[in-house]
């Protein structure tokens, strides 16, 4: 039983870890996605309007 | 782990920014402008081949590096957060691997919803941009889904939901503008449509592949 334990918590402390920042990047890279890419902000649609257009995304 | 993700991903992420930006400039870019020229006068009647680029701006043109560069960034850290999450299920990351992934991910990002939101240049006419964002949201979270149900279901009642997935936002169909309006020429819309998938898909593969090189380099570790 003590055998089990010693194994097994190792693997669950990095799958957790992994878990954890797979969820980071991949909300991270969404946050970028969306406020480059689709926030409607005067300023920030002007700045992002070519590359906007360019990447498909609905600009305006 | 997630530093690994982060350094991985901003360098390939800013190379395939970069590209972004050369191939739009060469390549999308003229058609770009050619149609603002329509948008601001419809009635513009200019030789295709002396207006294509009016006067060289600098700003715009950093500008559009720097969002390349962002946006590619962003797609990087989505892409590898995948990538990783598959590699922990078995499926090792390589460069070989990696062009695949990229492949996945236009299709993702770009082909599904271009599919029914045709890249549009400016001038033309198009529904609500929020219900046309939230089309975009929708179809590329089912198409992503669908693919990985694809790649690593075990099962046809997996397949047969990724069939559903991908065939569901387009049967809804996307918003669609009541009246069809537009000033700028077809042949310079479908054109700037083209192009901009072809370096989208250019770009992809790249990113994938860059992801899949630094991954397992020396210069994950940071």
């Amino acid at each position: 039983m003590t055998k089990t334990i010693a194994t097994t918590a190792p693997t669950q402390t990095k799958t957790s870890s992994t878990v954890l920042s797979v969820l980071a990047a991949g909300i991270l890279g969404l946050g970028i996605i969306t406020v480059a890419g689709h926030v409607q902000a005067a300023t920030l649609h002007d700045a992002a309007h070519d590359v906007r257009h360019t990447t498909g995304f609905p600009c305006h | 782990m997630f530093q690994k993700i982060a350094v991985s991903a901003l360098i390939a992420g800013f190379g395939a920014g970069l590209m972004a930006a050369l191939l739009q400039f060469a390549f999308v870019q003229p058609l770009l402008l050619h149609a603002e020229l329509f948008e601001i006068d419809p009635h513009t009647a200019l030789d295709f081949v002396t207006v294509q680029r009016g006067p060289f701006d600098v700003t715009r043109e950093a500008l559009n590096i720097v969002f390349s560069a962002l946006i590619y960034t962003g797609y990087a850290f989505v892409l590898l957060a995948a990538m990783v999450w598959a590699e922990e299920r078995g499926e090792p990351i390589s460069p070989r691997a990696g062009i695949v992934w990229g492949a996945a991910g236009f299709i993702t990002m770009h082909m599904a919803p271009a599919f029914g939101l045709a890249p549009d240049m400016p001038g033309l006419n198009g529904a609500d941009v929020e219900a046309r964002q939230i089309w975009w949201y929708g179809t590329a979270a089912c198409t992503g889904i669908a693919l990985w149900l694809i790649a690593f279901g075990q099962n046809w009642a997996m397949w047969g939901a990724a069939i559903v997935l991908l065939a569901a936002p387009h049967l809804i169909g996307a918003p669609m503008p009541d009246m069809l309006t537009q000033v700028a020429p077809p042949e310079l819309a479908a054109s700037f449509a083209a192009r901009t998938l072809g370096v989208a898909l250019a770009v992809w593969v790249t990113l994938g592949l860059l992801l899949g090189s630094v991954w397992h380099s020396k210069l994950a570790e940071g």
